[in-house]
């Protein structure tokens, strides 16, 4: 018989922990908030006001609504360059501007005829970052351009996908859905294996296993209070991403609480796992910083495009929880996605879930047997 | 010139006083033992003096060099084993030994012979290939306690070394701690034994923060005032449940088969006959005893 | 009611190797219910590793054993229901108040918060914590924390106590009343199954068994162990079987 009362004992002793430790509270709910403001700012202030130089030789309505299109953004000053065509390569070194769009004579007559037509964007690759988000917001500008206009103007880039569903050009709205599945999957699976681990270490275990209680009983105490506050700093991130970095909620609130918790599931069963197998903390803090820190942030889509990665990592990356769920929070809240539109995304979650709990429950003995 | 000289010496934690002003001097080449109640202040004592812990007030020298101001120099002569150390777990017991011989820059010329000295008070050799958290937990205080005395410091610092160490093990211990003392090292030790506060040559006895007492272990036992006696008997708890009922009585202590009972007087061969039959014939024997350290920290501590 | 014939615990060449090494090696006891039982041995002689099999944290590797009627191999957790445990190594919650602790432990037990409260008093009265049961668990000297630890493994009121060496690093004062608890749960018809280094406290055991790597070399009240082995202390008779051969 399992008794519901035992595993509120462990829960509630797993709050007093908490509770206890100031300094925990601070990892849990400070760090992921300065994270978000670091990321948030650090990003922003690369892609506000960048100063863009203008050549424009057609000099036609069409050309100017162009321009316009790039002085309306936030993130670029536009100014008129009358110098030389000869001395474009001094503003770069002059540091006047980080990107010359230069129009060609016939851009608006190619236009109307609705053949390509072409400009030219020069970009100052000093600083690659900076130089690919800046290329990214360009595309951004003509792509919505050449929608207002049915017009053809080549892309002078690489297209990355990632830009299409952000017709701002906010970076905020990629690493908001990144940084909670980054959190979310620190906190439940790093913190619950740490918690487990430690009890091993100190001996407490010893003394919990001597009663009556199942590991189904452990098991869920152990990682309802984890599901709780990465809930809610889950939901605090959130929160700031839309006050601070203007993230849009387009799709349904439930659904993404859903495949969020879901998401998190996956997490723990991680964390439990990894706590069911080894012995030591220091062991489980290396399993899980290898097994979510680093995936998520590299393999998941979250900084790094998926389809630019070499291709044996791109087959990781389908055992990469956050990559589903990068997809399911950027679905939910840029594009709108329903529950539909996300099925493979929740199989797969749903999937692995399920084959992490099995091994856990098998492993997680109630003996100190190893 | 003293190895250890502490001149009213104070530390607190928030509003308790651990240690609340103490004096004390420990000799170069001395067995210096501390015994006190759990909480009295030694482990706090010990860790100020390896500069581990500043004072609040007072000061601590170690041979000569102040224990805030040439925490470098102190610590190059002093060894340091603290309550509850534990090893690396991982590593076995011989990798371990290693290391701490590694550490200390032990020559491999002496490393043998002492290896093989604390092994035969570990008896650990034939488990040298075992992982240190694999061994019981004795054993794992015997192979800390090995790591430290792998090498000589000028002054070794042990806290509770014999922690959970079997009785034939602590005798063997404690004749290293000897045979390491007649090498001049100068050494400071805790205990919960009071048999091995015997083995010491000063006791300090420590309460709540202060020193109750200092002196050799035979001084200590001489000042014992009260005649005691050894009783044994038939139901020891009864026993001692009676005396605790009469006028006169000191202290009354179970010691193993026997009980310990002191008064303010000597009492009469007479006395103890009437004491007899009213117990019922539940006191067997009574003898007069010498008091032990034991009898002198109980009474003290009373 | 309590029995004081019926048997507590029972070991039939109960046997445990790590590996190669025979850890226990077919050690075979019967404790009486109501009794103060004493393990003694050497430091690795086997004794934790004893606790552990009846306790049904590790597993026997041959042998048989019952605790409490019930068998180590089928019914451990009929056995769990029936114990109390104090391992060697303390393992209460450092960073959690006495408070906390026994509502925790009373919690995994599965009792009611009305039972907890009410234990929770009487036991704090009996082992001498009254007013301290806010402090932190951490901040006590290691006399009370044992005595914290008994507590807590006598919440549920277990039928047998396993206490693994409960008084070591304890001043002799506090295992003086350390002891005066154990005999008072021994009273209260408790089995009492304890390991020790102290040689006076195993004085205070009603019966003694002594091991040697791993095997049981003698079994007999205090008394009857120094009869045997014509020695006048039990620190004698405990040096003549560690080092016999
Ligand atoms: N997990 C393990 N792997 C290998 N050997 C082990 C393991 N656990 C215990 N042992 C060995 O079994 C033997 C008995 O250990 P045990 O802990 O039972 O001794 P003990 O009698 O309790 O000693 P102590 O008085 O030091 O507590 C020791 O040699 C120990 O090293
Ligand atoms: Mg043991």
């Amino acid at each position: 018989m399992t008794k519901a009362s035992r595993t509120i004992a462990i829960a509630r002793k797993e709050f007093l922990h908490i509770i206890h430790d100031p300094r925990s509270l601070i990892i849990i709910f400070v760090m992921p908030l300065m994270q978000l403001i670091l990321f948030g700012y650090a990003l922003n202030m690369e892609i506000q006001n960048i100063n863009l130089a203008v050549i424009d030789y057609s000099r036609t309505p069409q050309s100017s609504h162009l321009i316009e299109q790039f002085e309306g953004s936030e993130f670029f000053s536009v100014f008129h360059y009358n110098g030389k065509h000869s001395d474009i390569e001094n503003i770069f070194l002059k540091r006047e501007a980080k990107i010359i769009l230069v129009i060609d004579q016939d851009f608006a007559r190619n236009f109307q005829r609705q053949t390509k037509t072409s400009i030219q964007i020069l970009v100052d690759a000093a600083d690659p970052n900076a130089a690919t988000i800046i290329k990214n917001y360009c595309y951004g500008i003509i792509a919505n351009f050449n929608l207002e206009h049915g017009g053809q103007i080549s892309q002078p880039f690489d297209v990355e996908p990632r830009i299409w569903y952000n017709p701002d050009m906010k970076s905020a709205y990629f690493f908001v859905p990144g940084l909670i599945a980054l959190i979310l999957v620190m906190i439940s699976a790093m913190l619950t294996s740490l918690a487990i681990t430690r009890e091993k270490e100190t001996g407490t275990l010893e003394q919990i296993l001597v009663s009556p209680i199942k590991p189904i009983e452990i098991i869920i105490g152990k990682v309802f209070p984890y599901i709780i506050m990465a809930f809610l700093d889950g939901f605090l991130i959130l929160m700031m991403g839309m006050i601070l970095f203007k993230v849009p909620f387009a799709g349904s609130h439930f659904l993404l609480i859903l495949l969020s918790t879901l998401y998190i599931i996956t997490a723990l069963s991680l964390g439990l796992m990894i706590s069911a197998t080894v012995e030591t903390q220091q062991v489980a803090m290396m399993m899980a910083i290898s097994a979510t820190l680093l995936p998520t942030v590299m393999l998941s889509g979250f900084i790094f495009p998926i389809r630019s990665m070499p291709i044996l990592l791109q087959y990781v990356s389908y055992i990469v929880p956050a990559k589903y769920f990068l997809i399911i929070a950027r679905g939910i809240l840029i594009k709108g996605n329903t529950f539909f539109q996300l099925g493979f995304q929740t199989l797969a979650l749903t999937l692995m879930s399920i084959i992490l709990l099995i091994r856990t429950l098998r492993k997680f003995s109630l003996n100190l047997e190893k | 010139m003293n190895d250890i000289e502490i001149i009213n010496f104070k530390k607190s934690y928030g509003d308790v006083n651990a240690v609340n002003g103490i004096n004390l001097q420990v000799k170069k080449g001395e067995l210096f033992g501390l015994i006190g109640p759990d909480g009295a202040g030694k482990t706090t004592l010990m860790r100020t003096i390896c500069t581990l812990l500043l004072p609040d007030a007072g000061s601590i020298q170690v041979k000569g060099m102040d224990v805030t101001q040439n925490i470098p120099g102190i610590r190059a002569l002093l060894g340091y084993m603290p309550q509850r150390f534990s090893l690396y777990q991982d590593l076995t017991v011989e990798q371990n030994l290693n290391f701490f011989a590694d550490l200390f820059q032990v020559p491999q010329s002496n490393r043998e012979s002492r290896l093989q000295q604390l092994f035969q008070f570990s008896k650990l050799e034939p488990f040298k290939k075992r992982a240190a958290g694999d061994l019981s937990g004795g054993m794992k205080q015997k192979l800390a306690l090995s790591c430290a005395l792998i090498h000589t410091p000028e002054i070794l610092v042990l806290d509770e070394p014999t922690f959970g160490v079997d009785p034939v093990s602590r005798q063997e211990f404690w004749e290293i701690l000897h045979s390491i003392r007649a090498e001049g090292t100068t050494i400071l030790v805790s205990t919960a034994y009071m048999d091995e506060a015997d083995l010491c040559d000063r006791v300090a006895l420590f309460f709540s923060g202060q020193i109750k007492a200092v002196d050799t272990p035979l001084a200590l036992r001489k000042n014992f005032k009260f005649p005691l006696y050894r009783l044994q008997g038939k139901n020891l708890r009864q026993l001692r449940d009676f005396f605790d009922q009469i006028s006169g009585i000191h202290t009354t202590q179970t010691f193993g088969d026997s009980l310990h009972v002191s008064f303010s007087g000597k009492q009469s061969e007479s006395q103890w006959q009437a004491w007899q039959k009213k117990t019922g014939g539940n006191l067997v024997s009574w003898q007069v005893q010498e008091p032990s350290i034991e009898d002198v920290f109980l009474d003290l501590i009373k | 009611m309590i029995e004081h014939n019926k048997i507590a615990v029972r070991t039939n060449k109960l046997t445990r190797r790590f590996g190669k090494f025979t850890a226990v090696d077919q050690v075979s006891i019967e404790v009486k219910q109501g009794e103060i039982f004493g393990f003694l041995g050497a430091n690795g002689a086997g004794k934790t590793t004893m606790i552990r099999m009846l306790c049904g944290l590790l597993k026997p590797s041959a042998g048989d054993a019952t605790v409490s009627g019930f068998d180590v191999y089928k019914q451990s957790e009929n056995i769990k229901k029936n114990i109390g445990y104090m391992s060697q190594k303390f393992s209460l919650y450092d960073d959690l108040t006495i408070q906390e602790n026994i509502e925790f432990f009373g919690g995994i037990y599965g009792l009611t918060k009305e039972q907890i409260q009410s234990r929770k008093k009487t036991l704090l009265k009996e082992v001498r914590l009254t007013n301290v049961e806010e402090s932190m668990t951490r901040d006590l000297p290691v006399g009370f924390k044992q005595r914290l630890a008994l507590g807590c493994a006598l919440l549920h009121d277990p039928l047998i106590l396993f206490l693994d060496e409960p008084t070591s690093g304890v001043d002799p004062e506090a295992r003086r009343s350390f002891w005066d608890l154990i005999y008072h749960t021994a009273e209260a018809g408790k089995t009492i199954f304890v390991t020790t280094h102290f040689m006076d406290e195993a004085e205070y055991c009603h019966r003694l068994s002594i091991m040697r790597d791993g095997k049981l070399i003698a079994v007999g009240s205090p008394g009857e162990l120094r009869d045997l082995y014509h020695k006048s202390n039990m620190q004698d008779v405990f040096i003549e079987i560690v080092n016999g051969e």
